[in-house]
């Protein structure tokens, strides 16, 4: 057992060094300097206050998605609706934002639980489809990413705005932006949405881990027929695990609307905050501690990313490979579990 | 669970230091590369006729869109060459792949110290607005849409006089007096070219049918392949697109069914550059002719003035026909007859003049139609 969870920290550590180290094997063979280009990376994400805040700004909802994904997976299921769900989230936390005229205590909480509440009815749809009909919710959830995309443009130009490309800027009760940290920051996005990111985490691994709930939804993941021999209710408990991913991804929309943007534009293509998510969660493993740690990593890659075309000529795309490369490298967890019990056989 | 605690906490630390190690490699290193970066420039600045920088942040079509971006960037090239600046010393560019991209790669630039920076597309919009309000002592211009703000030069074209000679010349190439117009996404802007296209063409044959179908985004070229295959098998065989790097498409799908069957007259009207390179297939090109936005002299002018201390902040600059900032490309000499140019040279004259007013929106569009 403890052999194991050893593996479970080794293996992500390790497929990120090896994905970093055949990133600097690619920027060499193209003539980069990989030195020069992970020290224009770092500076892009941490230099100084200003990229801070804006990793953290990234950080934010990919912490959310994250859970979302990670959440869906302990139960058995794959949500890889998140995008959908993020788009729902924003959309309905803009609306909030701009049609009511509420005091901040009422307003704030009320749009970030509605966009909760959207993204948790999206997650509703493919969680009762596969608990009743038995559709696979692979399915249902992407389509229902361009349900969620292209219903959302058409709201934006008729309804939310008078045929423009963007909303409203929400009202100032509802923002989740701050002066202060602002300023703190030098003008970065940095919101407050950070910290419902952080309890987000707090409350899942508290249902996982301290709850029966939490119990019969890992149950269900790990064996459906022995859970219903048990006498629980497997229908309910997909259903349950979708919406509840389904709200943690509504609330990495309300972060997109309520901090970073403050309004919402018709949007040609996916935010891919919902896939980035899935990525997120299966480095993080599954955990709640594991994705908020594997979201710093992604937030400070993507940031970062920006910064290593200006500072040392290194296309963005090969960040883009980085990445992918850290991914494939955890999907190919076993190889390197592996070559581990190999070493640890030959030490003995 | 003890045990369980202490080994997330070293997960923690071990991808930390991860982390850490990854960037600490370089951090010495980094510093030396630094200050060569700044000896260089400041070398540059020496010897160079001015410290005046510039910059740009293109939107999610990238620098290589073979539209817009692609012809700004061109034209701050020109204008470094002409300076003796080399990129990154003097000017350089930013590529964001999504909207959350905009703002960072704005306030990056203006911190390396860039003195202006321009913002290509009218995406850029919100984020122009902004930081131009965070940074009040740096210039900055938009290209395509207007922003209000002292320090901020908004970038004009007037497309839709453009899209009328285009209209004109596909509705005198047509056989089959059928069109197609390719938007990207459906907003003022590229309804400024729907409106103009469609005008244009009407007013040559009142006849003609016109179909229209925007894409969505600018950079789906899959999307916007599909779509001009749907409009050549209808029949229209001149199709405008304004749509960026998803226009691309309409290229690849017209060069296939121009490589299949030599014989078939169907034409792509290209944007903002001129797309001849774009249609060449063997010996044939199916670029009738481009909308020539010449984003990339407005770049270099707005640049010049700023480097002259006469930015000009604040003012909305329109560039058009008359000035020769909207044009026709006549680069395809087959396709492209004499007779379609001399009634395009009849109808610019016409508009310059006056005598003509070019729709804009869909409701001008409708009462000039009414008109004619």
């Amino acid at each position: 057992m403890t052999s194991n969870k050893m593996f479970n920290i080794l293996v992500p550590v390790i497929s990120v060094l090896i994905g970093l180290l055949s990133g600097a094997v690619i920027m060499l063979g193209f003539g980069y300097n990989p030195i020069e280009g992970y020290a224009a990376l770092w500076e892009g994400a941490f230099g100084d206050m200003y990229f801070v805040g804006e990793t953290v700004r990234q950080v934010t909802p990919y912490i959310l998605t994250g859970l979302a994904v990670a959440f869906a997976f302990r139960t058995g299921l794959f949500n890889i609706g998140a995008e959908g769900q993020v788009i729902v989230g924003w959309l309905a936390a803009i609306w909030v934002g701009i049609t009511f005229d509420l005091p901040m205590y009422i307003h704030l909480p009320f749009a970030v639980i509605v966009a909760a509440l959207a993204g948790a009815i999206w997650g509703f749809i493919p969680g009762l489809l596969k608990a009743r009909l038995g559709v696979h919710e692979v399915i249902v959830t992407i389509m229902l990413n361009y349900v969620a995309l292209y219903s959302s443009n058409a709201l934006i130009r008729s309804v939310l705005s008078d045929n423009q490309d963007k909303t409203d800027k929400i009202a100032a009760t509802a923002s989740l932006s701050s002066e202060w940290l602002q300023n703190l920051t030098f003008f970065s996005r940095m919101h407050y949405g950070i910290l419902i990111a952080v309890f987000a985490a707090i409350i899942m691994w508290f249902l996982i881990e301290r709850t029966s709930i939490g119990y019969e939804l890992k149950s269900v993941g790990y064996n459906q027929h022995a859970s219903k021999y048990a006498g629980m209710n497997v229908q309910r408990n997909i259903i349950l695990a979708m919406v509840i991913s389904g709200a943690f991804a509504g609330l990495a929309g309300a972060m997109e609307g309520l901090g970073t943007y403050g309004n919402m534009s018709v949007s040609s293509g996916f935010t891919n905050l919902g896939f980035d998510g899935i990525a997120v969660a299966l480095l993080g493993a599954n955990t709640a501690i594991g994705v908020i740690l594997a979201a710093f990593l992604f937030g400070a890659l993507k940031v970062g990313a920006l910064n290593m075309p200006t500072e040392a000529g290194v296309p963005n795309e090969l960040v883009d490979i980085i990445i992918a490369l850290i991914i494939f490298f955890v999907a190919s967890s076993y190889i390197i579990r592996w070559v581990l019990l190999r070493l640890k056989k030959g030490e003995k | 669970m003890l045990k369980n605690r202490k080994f997330i906490l070293l997960f923690a630390l071990l991808l930390s230091l991860g982390l850490v190690l990854a960037a600490c490699g370089g951090s010495d290193e980094k510093s030396s590369g630094n200050s060569e970066g700044e000896g260089s420039s400041e070398g540059s600045s020496e010897e160079g006729s001015s410290d005046y920088t510039v910059g740009m942040v293109t939107d999610e079509g990238g620098v290589d869109d073979k539209s817009f971006n692609q012809s700004a960037w061109e034209g701050l090239q020109a204008w470094g060459e002409e300076h003796d600046l080399s990129k990154a010393h003097g000017f350089d560019y930013a590529q964001s792949e999504d909207e959350s991209d905009y703002l960072p790669n704005m306030t990056r630039l203006v911190r390396n110290d860039y003195d202006l920076v321009f913002g290509i597309g009218f995406l850029l919009e919100d984020a122009i607005a902004e930081i131009a309000e965070q940074n009040p002592d740096n210039d900055f211009a938009i290209v395509d849409t207007v922003v209000e703000a002292p320090n901020v030069a908004s970038i004009t074209f007037a497309e839709h006089e453009g899209s009328f000679l285009t209209g004109v010349a596909a509705a005198m190439k047509t056989n089959t007096d059928k069109l197609g117009f390719i938007g990207g996404v459906d907003s003022a802007l590229i309804n400024k070219f729907e409106s103009g296209f469609v005008a244009g063409a009407k007013s040559v044959n009142p006849d003609i049918v016109i179909d229209i179908q925007y894409v969505g985004n600018f950079s789906s070229a899959a999307d916007g392949k599909l779509i001009a295959t749907r409009m050549y098998n209808d029949g229209a065989d001149v199709i405008y697109h304004s749509a960026g790097a998803a226009g691309n498409g309409v290229f690849a799908q017209a060069k296939d069914l121009k490589q299949k069957d030599p014989e078939r007259e169907i034409y792509v009207i290209g944007v903002d550059r001129d797309q001849y390179e774009e249609g060449a297939i063997g010996d044939h090109n199916v670029t009738l002719t481009s909308m020539v936005k010449r984003v990339d002299t407005s770049v270099i002018e707005v640049s010049n003035q700023g480097l002259n201390g006469e930015f000009p902040g604040g003012e909305v600059l329109v560039f058009g026909l008359e000035d020769e900032g909207i044009g026709i490309a006549e680069t395809n000499e087959e396709a492209y007859t004499e007779e379609i140019a001399t009634a395009v040279n009849e109808w610019k004259e016409k508009i310059i003049n006056g005598d003509v007013t070019v729709p804009q929106t869909h409701d001008e569009l409708k009462a000039f139609e009414e008109e004619l």
